[in-house]
């Protein structure tokens, strides 16, 4: 599903923000990436997406190849790797409905088929009641999930999610949680980048990697035996 | 190409004061170029209908034979620049002297012999209105042995023709730094319009919109704001010519094609102003 080979990243100003690392996520697999801030979690997650292009090394992702993917193709590589952050981006002066539906329209969704499934993918988040609602009326949690709904119109088969919780409070995270487990009980490999070590440990089946100045010093499954 | 345009038309509705603003910058950024046009144009009609009046008068001696006059005809004729070469008599010079000038025709009555000679008069064309064609023309005639003189206005013709040159000069100057100003104005505004709707860009990278997908719409915005800012600056620029001719001196409209360019101008800029923002935005996810 995933795969970087040897990948490294340099930024001409700030220097390596990944330096060698290797990484295999399979499909349907649940994966934390922790680290201190700078550790190059970001950076992982924006290689994966084909945000950035690394260094050196290539990095894979659903038979899309960095070394052989042009800025023009990335589309493609989006459409199967969703992606949320800590600050949500939604629209705003679009509601819930709006933004999920503009997501579903920019990918090609027919005119149709775009408002029953946006209120589906708005269910699948527990937000059915809150379509006409402005993003700016919904809570902290809420709008993490309209996010979510929105990163799950083009159907991917991977969820990046960079600091997700950031920005909520204890009950809205936990929320948060346990609906992207269920959505990866459902098939869709995550990947989230947290540098918040309880929430880690309360879902103690998932693999846990961390980085630390750019570096992979730790990796569940390996510590394990599994690989 | 509907999505597109649809979703054009959406911006304009979503924030109507943002595109209202753009449009209105860019209107008055090509109004700037309109009464500049305005103004050159008839600067360049009145220079011209001057320029209509330079010729080359050689006075002809009074015994001239036919054969030589036919001659000095014939080679005038066939010179660079000149137009048209016209003989009037000593009776026709003494008759237009008569209906031009009142004290001859109170005196003319007692005159014995007619004192004004006849002459050949040397009309130029358009591109033959320079000073040097002129002073070549008038160097040429006053060779003839049956040319007694030759006038031009020397000093009055150098005189237009530097006038010419340095309104030429001028407009250059001015049209290309009152170009440059609408230009960086015009892409402004575009830029701001698209600045606002960064974050669309970004969502659409994101959930993986084709770049067609999301070029489209924004070019098709840039357009609509340079058309509409060009129709606004047309009609700016009519209201101030209306204005000009019914309370201050006569002029004349640019010709339609100057009007029609500068619409074709204002979308040009408008769809590069937003191909280059979105290219912009484009790069950050």
């Amino acid at each position: 599903m995933i795969k970087l080979l040897d990948v490294t990243k340099v930024y001409p100003r700030t220097g390596a923000a990944l330096e060698g690392v290797n990484l295999h996520v399979p499909k349907g697999e649940f994966l934390f990436l922790t680290g201190h801030s700078g550790s190059g979690k970001s950076t992982t997650l924006r290689l994966i997406h084909m945000a950035e292009q690394p260094t050196s090394g290539e990095v894979r992702v659903s038979g899309f190849s960095s070394l052989r993917t042009s800025r023009r193709e990335v589309w493609k590589v989006r459409r199967r790797v969703g992606f949320v952050f800590q600050d949500f981006r939604l629209l705003p002066g679009r509601d819930a409905m709006g933004n999920v539906a503009f997501a579903l329209e920019v990918t090609g969704t027919p005119k149709k088929e775009i408002r029953p499934r946006a209120q589906r993918l708005l269910s699948q988040v527990g937000l059915s009641v809150k379509g006409r609602s402005q993003a700016h009326e919904l809570s902290g949690g809420e709008q993490q999930r309209v996010a979510i709904a929105r990163a799950l119109a083009s159907e991917p088969l991977v969820l990046l999610a960079d600091e997700p919780t950031g920005n909520l409070d204890d009950r809205a995270t936990r929320g948060i949680l346990d609906l992207v487990w269920e959505l990866n009980a459902l098939g869709m490999a995550v990947v989230m980048a947290t540098h918040d070590l309880e929430l880690v440990r309360s879902y103690p089946s998932a693999r846990v990697i961390e980085l630390d100045q750019g570096r992979l010093v730790y990796d569940s499954s390996q510590a394990e035996g599994k690989e | 190409m509907a999505n597109a345009i649809r979703e054009a038309a959406s911006a304009f509705k979503r924030s109507p004061l943002l595109m209202g603003l753009s449009t209105l910058m860019v209107g008055l950024a090509l109004f700037v170029m309109g009464l500049f046009s305005l103004a050159t144009h008839n600067l360049r009609l009145a220079l011209a209908t001057i320029e209509e009046r330079v010729e080359v008068v050689a006075y002809l001696r009074e015994d001239t034979r036919q054969v030589d006059l036919d001659a000095a005809i014939e080679t005038l004729q066939t010179l660079p620049g000149v137009e048209e070469v016209r003989y009037f008599s000593k009776a026709e010079a003494l008759e237009r002297a008569i209906r031009d000038l009142p004290e001859i025709a109170e005196v003319s009555t007692d005159l014995e012999v007619n004192p004004f000679p006849a002459s050949l008069e040397v009309s130029f064309l358009p591109e033959g209105r320079t000073a040097e064609a002129v002073e070549a023309v008038a160097a040429i005639a006053e060779g003839f042995p049956v040319v007694e003189d030759v006038r031009y206005g020397r000093e009055w013709v150098e005189r237009l023709f530097f006038l010419r040159r340095i309104g030429g000069f001028t407009a250059l100057i001015l049209g290309g730094a009152f170009a440059t100003v609408a230009t960086l104005i015009i892409a402004t505004a575009i830029r701001i319009a698209v600045f606002a709707r960064r974050e669309e860009i970004f969502v659409m990278r994101l959930v993986g919109a084709r770049d067609s997908l999301i070029w489209r719409p924004f070019l098709l915005e840039g357009a609509a704001t340079g058309l509409l800012g060009g129709a606004l600056a047309i009609l700016l620029t009519w209201l101030t010519y209306q204005a000009v001719f019914h309370f201050l001196f006569a002029l004349d409209w640019i010709p339609m094609s100057w009007a029609w360019g500068g619409v074709g101008i204002g979308i040009l800029f408008g769809v590069l102003a937003s191909n280059l923002a979105v290219r912009r935005y484009l790069k950050e996810v």
